[in-house]
């Protein structure tokens, strides 16, 4: 396992494409519910505990080897916003025909085969994790804290919030990141002998509300 | 009563509903228990009509509460609740549980509308509601949850919903909510300060052929599409109130 590859995937200007998404900070800006880094760091700390578990069990239960096609079914019914479902299949997509280049493999090219239209990304992201030889916690973390780093950055662009206090939301997240990570990894575990049904389902309505409504707006600065 | 232990309540209420051959539903289960008293009432058409009426207050800490539903082919029932639930603190340590389980066969019909469940300051209650709905059935359900009564901070609650089709999953979510649960439930990713949170599921075979499009139903409500032949209304709202209008509102597009 090297320590290095995890940077590598972890790393913002990994070519996946999530730059292009705000995780759903560019609605709530626009409804006005962030205004600044205290709404942003409530923001992010909701979508960690709701979809960050979720993606880093999603990851995590992947690494462990569970069927991609169940747990992408399974990240279907816990995501009701198809603008949502389109987007993590299109990020999905995104991250493997990446990967298939960075750690090629027939285990990547089978999911590519399987899913021509891109399977969700947190499933994706594990399998991944799992070529790059990542263990099942790094792929917790990358999921985890992709979740905060994305409407982190974008809300830097969206406000013209100061970078460094943005970057100091992320780092008082840190230890919740931590947590989520270990509830994550333990929940996959738990998958892997009580299947997909018992994985997190973690629920946040403004963020399914506010996805349907960003992508019935004609102009917008962030596709997600 | 039997039910009362030193940890808490524990009741369970049953209803089966069948076809009875004359074009109507017949009850052949009627069971209710303790806090969970049930009363038939005046159905419409082959429609038969159920009424959960809260016989004692609760659930508190401690207590276990289950209701069991199950529709049979061709079949049709209606529940509903004579009040809203008001989950309170209790005198026993740990958190209440209220668990629904709903299974509507192939060709039945099953309308789900309790009123709203209340979380009240102090009290700490895990719900799950699981919906079994074979191929050709047909549901209607609606979850409202209030987040405290009138200027009052909530209790904790967690509630899971999950709705299987023909054996597949097609709705599966989990809202946590008050002190306790992990933070940022009440910011602007979650709930934004709403203190009303609903979701109303239609289950409905038509819709595979005839899936319906998504669409925002006001700022705070959304009706989208799900994976099988169903549709999930969520909306939040500043009360129970505006937030029953906007489900209703929901149901009538559907039904219109």
């Amino acid at each position: 396992m090297s320590r290095a590859a995890l940077l590598v995937l972890a790393d913002g200007r990994f070519p996946a494409g999530g730059h292009a998404h705000s995780g759903g900070a560019e609605a709530a800006v626009k409804a006005g519910r962030i205004s600044g880094a205290a709404d942003l760091e409530e923001f992010c700390r909701g979508r960690l505990h709701t979809a960050g578990l979720m993606a880093g069990a999603f990851a995590a239960a992947a690494v462990l080897g569970a069927e991609v096609r169940e747990l992408d079914a399974a990240a279907d019914a816990r995501t009701p916003s198809p603008a949502l479902r389109g987007t993590a299949r299109k990020l999905g997509r995104q991250l493997l025909r990446a990967a298939r280049v960075t750690w090629p493999g027939p285990e990547l090219d089978a999911v590519a085969r399987e899913f021509p239209k891109g399977a969700h990304q947190p499933v994706v992201l594990g399998v991944v994790a799992r070529a790059a030889g990542l263990s099942v916690a790094d792929a917790a973390y990358c999921a985890a804290y992709e979740c905060v780093s994305g409407p982190a950055t974008a809300v830097v662009r969206l406000l013209s919030l100061d970078p460094f206090e943005a970057t100091g939301v992320l780092a008082r997240l840190a230890p919740e990141v931590d947590r989520v990570v270990d509830q994550a990894v333990e929940a996959a575990r738990g998958a892997a002998g009580g299947g997909v049904d018992v994985l997190p389902a973690g629920s946040a309505p403004l963020l399914e509300i506010g996805a349907e409504w960003h992508a019935g707006w004609g102009v917008r600065l962030f596709a997600s | 009563m039997d039910g009362v232990t030193a940890t808490g309540v524990r009741a369970t209420a049953r209803i089966v509903a069948r076809e009875d051959g004359r074009g109507g539903t017949s009850l052949p289960v009627l069971e209710g228990q303790g806090p969970l008293a049930l009363r038939r009432t005046r159905g419409s058409g082959a429609e038969a009509r159920v009424m959960v009426v809260g016989a004692m207050s609760g659930p508190l800490g401690g207590d276990r509460f289950s209701v069991e539903a199950t529709v049979e082919r061709g079949a049709r029932l209606c529940v509903g609740s004579a009040a809203a639930t008001i989950a309170l603190p209790g005198q026993a340590k740990g958190e209440a549980r209220y668990d629904v389980r709903l299974d509507v066969a192939d060709g039945g019909e099953l309308r789900w509308l309790p009123e709203q469940l209340i979380s009240a300051k102090g009290s700490d209650l895990h719900v799950t509601t699981r919906a079994d709905v074979g191929a050709g059935g047909r549901l209607v359900l609606r979850e409202e949850q209030v987040l405290g009564r009138a200027g009052e901070e909530p209790g904790r609650l967690t509630s899971r919903l999950t709705v299987r089709v023909a054996g597949k999953a097609v709705l599966d979510q989990e809202l946590a909510c008050g002190p306790g649960v992990p933070g940022g439930w009440d910011g602007p990713a979650v709930l934004g300060g709403h203190r009303a949170v609903g979701q109303l599921v239609v289950v409905r075979p038509e819709f595979e052929a005839e899936p319906v499009a998504a669409r925002m139903l006001g700022e705070c409500a959304a009706l989208t599409p799900l994976v099988g032949p169903a549709v999930l209304v969520s909306a939040v709202a500043v009360d129970a109130l505006r937030l029953r209008r906007v489900l209703d509102e929901a149901l009538g597009h559907l039904s219109g």
